[in-house]
């Protein structure tokens, strides 16, 4: 079975020796102990496995970590720079944008990707770009304003 | 945990523990020998240490309804220390009191009190303390901001407690701050988590590990109530690096990595004897009532029904469990790590001291992780192996294997005065439960019954489980009556509505909404409801859109009251929360089951509400200081769904009287419009 022995991930390269058919989502998890990145569902459904991969949003559950290998991989452990929290995370903070939290590191690097392809978006490019993440909490008014707020500081940076 | 351990685990200080009552404070109060010094009816305990960090301990659980948070509060406000002193211990049978289960929005009320009352007994020890070092007037110390002073003398409460190894036992009746002085409490202190939940630092029990962990899987049958015939596991013995473990039906499957768990189970060869099914979720409601102990009612009511809906806590049910010298630990996320613990110990035929439960704070629970199945799957399967397991369900299991909501009938009848009171209410539910069955209403005829049943699914605790059910009944019905009296509803409400309490959420509510205002046009809709349940008020009003079939939730206003208010900005989110989630049971979520299988078991099938559905949610907090704090975990989720009903009638002249009211209509729409 093919391997994969590097993985670039944070700012980092991160040897292991994993098999490259298993998911970024469980090599993440299990091999980095990068735990911040949620199991939702393992179908695309709720998207609480949320990373960015070379900057674009993608569902590490159902991502092979095999296709990854060379590309850039932020997990929410790898967002806030020295310390100092991402405009995202701050603003999550300051709309009170969580309830238990299970799908909140999904949801900030999802909300992180629309505010790259759309800087300062209207509640409706939100409900769409956002739809796919589930907060079963209820929070989502909440999110919505969290986005707006980071927009406004530029949290797209 | 001896008293001794307090300060060999903690370090030095003062120890103040909160018990029932003085007599026992007194019996228990030196510190009884034996295993169990600490004393049976102990509701709380807190530290200070030699630094000035206070260590508070309770039993209850954090699941996302910020109970580390007004827990916080509640001592912060009585003991006058800064919050970023506090650092609370939840959930861990080894080192926090017993506690009966983070259930039944029974926090606020119960132990939100308790840990004021241990809060200010710390405070006090404090002030006998400064009073006897510094031999001056008691009455003439100040405890402010983390500070004991006296006249030009002051402390830090590590500073006093420097040096001391002090147990204090204290009854349970202290004087308290009334909420009308707080402070800190009544305030909305940011969520002391958060920071750790949006960097992904939060350990939540899906995350933890142990050195030289395994990972389990479940082998599961294809139906429920299926036995197993017979097992051939050879193939997946000869993997290397699995162990297969048999016990009865319980077939578990342990991996150094869980794909490669997840592998072997597959590779499993089992034969399943079914059970019979008896009834599917299309005939489950003719079921409940045959099956209705005592006598059911007769006919002529009005039907209401309610379908099985899921929890699905987005973090599903894990555990991690390791034995060490015939000791159990485990790591599980549930909302009663006690009965957890009593369940383990019972299973294993060990004493309860033997097993330790700790809860770290969890991915939700919603009344849906009462139990401790991934609990015990993990412990027998690291008891067999001799390694720390680790047991993480899948999101199939959960909506498979888990417990429910339970489906209910619900019938009612009522005839009105001609002046538009009400002479005569009957109202019966089948199966969901009595919570929320009493009407809040005033009528002097009145006929209120719960009947047991049966069920033909797992079915347990959901946040209001039956109080929604109830709730949409009656408040379904009552506007039935409003209509049929030509009265506006939220009037007729009002006239058969004496409890004070009632009144003012309806009118706040009203007044907050435009209800007197509100302009019908074609396909526009309007609908209100109000209740009552655990202590606390709720009402609804909701305007939808409903064109060809299709119904858009456009606006819901909710007044909700509670009592004194322990955190608006918390209460804000919990009830805004509440109307989204219940609109998922209102609108689309059911379970399907025929066969004794599950038939909407992953996310693809069962719809849960997202951002796409969310109409503009307004809340108006009424703030009660002269009355306790009640919990709001629930009530605010129990009055979205007759208003939606209600509402959906103003609009089309339908009445609709199952929840969910769309399950069809709905189903295509936002699930397939993923990001």
């Amino acid at each position: 079975m093919a391997k994969i022995t590097e993985l670039n991930v944070n700012g980092s390269r991160r040897t292991l020796d994993a098999d490259s058919d298993r998911t970024l989502l469980s090599v993440l998890r299990e091999d980095l102990d990068l735990t911040g990145t949620k199991y939702g569902c393992g179908e695309g459904q709720c998207a609480a496995c949320t990373v960015l991969v070379d900057g674009t949003p993608t569902k590490s559950c159902l991502t092979k970590v095999g296709a990854v290998a060379g590309k850039r991989i932020v997990t929410i452990e790898g967002l806030a720079a020295g310390g100092q929290l991402h405009p995202m995370q701050e603003a999550f903070i300051e709309a009170d944008a969580m309830q238990c939290g299970w799908c909140t590191p999904g949801m900030i690097l999802g909300a992180v990707g629309l505010l790259q392809r759309t800087p300062h978006p209207t509640d409706a490019e939100i409900v769409s770009g956002m739809n796919g993440h589930i907060c079963r909490c209820g929070t989502y008014s909440r999110v919505t304003h969290a986005i707006h707020l980071a927009a406004g500081k530029g949290g797209h940076a | 945990m001896n008293r001794r351990d307090f300060f060999a685990v903690l370090g030095g200080g003062v120890v103040v523990m909160l018990v029932e009552d003085e007599m026992l404070a007194q019996e228990t109060g030196g510190g009884r020998g034996g295993r169990r010094a600490q004393p049976q009816n102990l509701n709380a305990w807190l530290h200070i240490g030699e630094t000035g960090i206070v260590t508070v301990f309770s039993g209850k659980v954090e699941v996302g309804q910020n109970a580390r948070t007004s827990l916080t509060q509640a001592v912060a406000e009585e003991l006058r220390a800064p919050v970023s002193s506090i650092h609370m211990v939840l959930a861990d049978t080894d080192l926090t009191p017993y506690d009966m289960g983070t259930v039944g929005s029974m926090t606020t009320p119960l132990m939100w009190p308790v840990m004021r009352r241990a809060a200010a007994a710390a405070r006090e020890t404090l002030v006998d303390l400064a009073s006897q070092k510094w031999m001056v007037e008691r009455s003439t110390v100040q405890v402010a901001d983390g500070k004991v002073s006296a006249g030009s003398r002051s402390a830090g409460f590590g500073e006093l407690t420097h040096g001391e190894t002090l147990t204090r036992t204290i009854p349970a009746n202290v004087a308290l701050a009334p909420a009308t002085e707080w402070k800190i409490a009544g305030t909305s202190l940011p969520k002391v988590n958060a920071r750790d939940i949006v960097t992904g630092a939060q350990r939540y029990t899906y995350d933890r590990k142990a050195p030289g962990m395994l990972y389990a899987k479940v082998l599961r049958p294809p139906s429920f109530g299926a036995t197993l015939l017979s097992l051939d596991s050879a193939a997946t013995e000869a993997i290397p690096g699995v162990k297969v473990l048999r016990e009865g039906d319980f077939v578990g499957v342990t991996a150094t990595d869980s794909s490669r768990a997840e592998r072997a189970v597959a590779t499993l060869k089992a034969e399943w004897k079914p059970l019979v099914a008896e009834t599917t979720s299309k005939d489950v409601y003719a079921y409940f009532k045959q099956n209705a102990q005592g006598a059911a009612a007769g006919p002529g009511l009005t039907a209401y029904t309610v379908a099985y809906i899921a929890h699905v806590p987005l973090e599903p049910r894990s555990a991690l469990a390791e034995w060490k010298d015939g000791k159990l630990t485990v790591w599980t996320g549930s909302q009663r790590p006690f009965g957890v613990r009593s369940e383990l110990a019972e299973h294993f035929g060990i004493p309860e001291e033997n097993v330790r439960v700790i809860v770290p704070d969890t991915g939700s629970g919603y009344g849906g992780k009462h139990d401790g199945e991934a609990a015990y799957e993990a412990a027998r399967l690291a008891k067999a192996t001799g390694q720390p397991v680790k047991r993480d369900w899948t999101r199939e299991e959960e909506m498979t294997w888990a417990y429910f909501r339970p489906g209910g009938l619900i019938e009612v009848a009522g005839k009105l005065n001609l002046d538009g009171t009400l002479a005569e209410w009957e109202m019966h539910n089948y199966n969901s439960g009595p919570s929320g069955l009493k009407t809040p209403y005033d009528v002097a005829n009145k006929t209120e019954e719960m009947h047991q049943s049966k069920s033909p699914l797992r079915q347990g605790s959901y946040r209001g489980l039956a109080g929604t059910a109830n709730h949409f009944a009656r408040e379904s019905y009552m506007d039935e009556l409003a209509h049929s009296a030509g009265i506006d509803p939220l009037e007729f409400r009002l006239k058969n509505a004496r409890n004070e309490r009632l009144r003012a959420v309806l009118q706040a509510a009203a007044v907050k909404f435009g209800w007197k205002d509100r302009k019908k046009t074609p396909g526009r809709g309007f609908g209100i409801s109000g209740g009552f349940e655990k202590g606390s008020y709720v009402a609804n009003c909701v305007e939808v859109n409903a064109v060809n079939g299709a119904v858009k939730v456009v606006r819901v206003v909710e007044a909700f009251e509670c009592g004194a208010i322990v955190n608006p900005e918390h209460l804000r989110n919990q009830v805004e929360g509440a109307v989204a989630m219940g609109m998922g049971g209102a609108l689309f979520e059911h379970v399907d089951f025929a066969g004794n299988r599950i038939l909407t078991n992953r996310l693809s099938r069962y719809r849960v509400p997202r951002f796409a559905d969310m109409p503009v949610i307004e809340s108006v907090l009424l703030d009660r200081r002269d009355l306790p704090s009640a919990g709001a975990g629930e009530t605010p989720i129990m009055g979205i769904a007759p208003a939606i009903g209600n509402a959906i009638f103003d609009a089309t002249a339908q009445r609709i009287r199952a929840l969910p009211m769309m399950p069809d209509k709905l189903s295509a729409g936002s699930n397939s419009a993923l990001a």
